[in-house]
């Protein structure tokens, strides 16, 4: 009963479109993630969900529950905020036991729960603490609990570990993902880290511009980008111009800028006909000389190392085309260093249909306005 | 905030100590160099002041005769017999000031701070536009306005609205009205300062975990901003009880105030030995309130946690 519905939800403040007609449902268990750059609206949908912001237009439902206009305080949902906005008046106890008061739970259900949750989020013996005693992750920890003590069927958090560094972060993601199949909760979680997006959620929905760009499970999004936007936000892309030759059963035929032509599933295609963007991820493009014996993929184009950059894990080489397009290749670090390509070697890369994607021909991602629809 | 590194953490001994040794001189002397200005300041203008006050409150003499330190403690017995009725009634008369300002910048401070949005400055502005004129000037301009016969009463009398004996001035009203006017911005300041630090999240998470708006505003942003309670109390209270203008224009015998008996025990009566000695009393009545005060807030915090 705990799936979250939102229809044709918007959301706008003064002349600024925060968020712009949005459906979504996340059922019921889910690992939820909205994705997107800075400004694009998570915050602002995460908001509404929990009943701090009322949608200009637009219907939001809890379970089988319309909550569009319902108080924060009336919905089972809670929060897990931004900057955790602990209360530093109370202690840790008294932080993690508010919403118990508020909802008038007995006095020892009360005590038993803030332990067992502080237990949980591994906080045993801090309960006594002032606030501003704790670190920045025991603080983030405090927030959690104090949001799950109460139970709710949605629990909602706002990029909970921004302020943290990249170590204890990593650390939390998989505390958070623990605690997430213990409780058995939904949880809407909000990031602008890709990485943090992919590792965690069952889903993702990626955002720009107040819109969602695509919805799907990390490995679709990733694997098929349906825009040039989710293309070059998630992960590196390398797209090329390309014009669509035909289609035969589940294989489509582009004809690319450069001169080769290419096929990849047609389902990826966005259009039957005309131009499209055809793109690549880095790590699966192979390089080689062309007159090396090493195998060569279906879909290939000739290029010229322009820059090669050695990362230790990998080297990336940048590659220019006969029509001056950039793509970028990660080889993995093999220790043949009799592999390296020199800048200025002319290779052939080459990769499998499968690993082919098609986006509209559009704006580019840097582009501020508009953004195509998911 | 992490606990600093202290000296008795294990495994801090060794490598600390012997550094440590010759940083001790120039640690002791850094404090002292940079409170040196203010502590110059309170010997000269608190200190020496004070030490003189209370010496003059032990002598006895007369302005002719002279004074000498006699260490006749009897003056405090003796003010205190004669003008208990004035103490008292200026340290209700700053408890009302206190309570009354208090509900009146609250919610002026809370909407300011809140709601205020791009004009915050603007309304701080409006609030402290009376302190563009000198204390004296507008307290004389209630006078005026406020007079038997004067714009407000005497046209309402004219229309026959009020009765020909009415009055305002020279009641307890007029000079608590007075002080109130005159001390308001003593509160709204550290009340907006306070309300205007409050963490807009904070209501967010309050609304999250079931509190409705009284219980937002009882729960969390009250105890908040009780700093700036205190502060604002102390700087209207205090002030208020020693204040001898308002009661000098608008009131009456009536409503005289300690302030005024210790002003005209130095000015008038050239008692100065009474004068320091009602001057000690007053403050000592001021301590104990306020320190009452400091403990039932430090109780109120704890409470609010519950
Ligand atoms: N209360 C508000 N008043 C006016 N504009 C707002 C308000 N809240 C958000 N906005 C605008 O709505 C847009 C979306 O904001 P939102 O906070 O949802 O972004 P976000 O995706 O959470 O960004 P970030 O990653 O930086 O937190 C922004 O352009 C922002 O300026
Ligand atoms: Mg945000």
């Amino acid at each position: 009963m705990s799936d979250v519905r939102l229809e044709g939800v918007t959301k706008t403040f003064k002349e600024t479109v925060a968020v712009d007609d949005i459906s979504l449902l996340v059922e019921e268990g889910e690992f939820f993630s909205l994705l997107g750059p800075s400004g694009c609206g998570k915050t602002t949908t995460l908001r509404m969900i929990g009943g701090f912001e009322a949608p200009t237009s637009g219907r939001i439902t809890l379970g089988d529950r319309d909550v569009t206009t319902l108080p924060a305080y009336k919905r089972n949902v809670n929060t897990v905020f931004q900057s955790y906005a602990l209360f530093p008046h109370l202690d840790v106890t008294e932080n993690v036991a508010y919403g118990l008061k508020r909802k008038k739970v007995a006095k020892k259900d009360i005590d038993s729960r803030v332990q067992d949750m502080l237990t949980l989020v591994d906080l045993e013996g801090y309960g006594r603490r002032r606030i501003d005693q704790l670190s920045g992750g025991q603080q983030q920890r405090v927030a959690l609990a104090r949001a799950l003590v109460n139970r709710p069927g949605v629990l909602l958090l706002d990029e909970p570990l921004g302020a943290l560094d990249l170590k204890l972060r990593k650390q939390m993601q998989l505390e958070l993902k623990r605690i997430q199949s213990e409780v058995g909760i939904t949880f809407i979680y909000v990031t602008h880290d890709q990485e943090e997006a992919m590792t965690m959620s069952d889903r993702i929905a990626v955002m720009s511009d107040g819109r969602f760009e695509q919805i799907g499970a990390p490995h679709d999004v990733y694997e098929g980008p349906q825009t040039e936007f989710v293309a070059s936000f998630l992960g590196a892309s390398n797209l090329l111009e390309g014009e669509i030759e035909g289609v035969e059963g589940d294989r489509a035929k582009v004809r690319l800028a450069v001169g080769t032509t290419i096929s990849l599933p047609a389902e990826r295609l966005p259009r039957r006909e005309g131009a499209v963007r055809i793109g690549v991820r880095p790590e699966k493009l192979h390089i080689r000389t062309p007159d090396s014996s090493d195998r060569e993929e279906p879909n290939a184009v000739d290029a010229t190392v322009d820059i090669s950059t050695y990362t230790g894990v990998s080297t990336a080489y940048e590659c220019i085309t006969g029509d001056g397009r950039k793509i970028v290749v990660y080889v993995q670090n093999l220790g043949r260093p009799e592999a390296a390509m020199a800048p200025g070697t002319r290779v052939r890369l080459s990769w499998l249909p499968e690993h082919t994607f098609a986006v509209e021909k559009g704006k580019r991602p840097d582009v501020e306005q508009g953004g195509q629809g998911a | 905030m992490e606990r600093p590194l202290q000296r008795s953490d294990p495994g801090l001994i060794e490598p600390r100590d012997k550094p440590g040794e010759d940083d001790r001189g120039r640690k002791g002397f850094v404090p002292f160099f940079l409170t040196f200005p203010g502590s110059l300041w309170l010997i000269i203008f608190f200190l020496i002041p004070m030490a003189t006050m209370m010496s003059l409150s032990l002598q006895e003499g007369t302005i002719e005769t002279g004074y000498r330190l006699t260490g006749h403690w009897q003056t405090y017995v003796e003010a205190l017999g004669k003008y208990d009725t004035q103490l008292i009634r200026s340290l209700i008369y700053g408890l009302v000031v206190t309570v009354a300002t208090l509900a009146i910048s609250y919610p002026m401070a809370y909407w300011i701070a809140l709601y205020g949005g791009r004009r915050k400055n603007l309304f701080l502005l409006l609030i402290l536009l009376p302190f563009f004129t000198p204390f004296i000037i507008r307290t004389l301009s209630w006078k005026f306005i406020l007079a038997d016969n004067g714009i407000v009463l005497g046209n309402l009398k004219e229309w026959g609205l009020l009765t020909e004996g009415y009055q305002v001035l020279a009641t307890q009203s007029a000079v608590l009205a007075g002080l109130i006017y005159n001390f308001l911005p003593f509160m709204a300041l550290p009340l907006y300062v306070a309300l205007e630090r409050l963490d807009p999240s904070m209501l967010d998470a309050a609304k999250d975990l079931y509190s409705n708006k009284r219980q937002t505003f009882l729960r969390v942003t009250l105890p908040l901003s009780l700093p700036g309670v205190f502060a604002g109390s102390l700087l209207t209270f205090i002030p208020s009880v020693g204040d001898f203008l308002n009661s000098e224009l608008l009131g009456s015998v009536n409503t005289t105030m300690i302030g005024q008996v210790i002003q005209r025990e130095f000015l008038v009566n050239s008692d100065y030995p009474e004068g320091a000695a009602l001057s000690f009393l007053l403050m000592f009545g001021v301590l104990a309130l306020v320190f009452l005060y400091t403990r039932a807030i430090g109780n109120t915090e704890e409470l609010t946690g519950g």
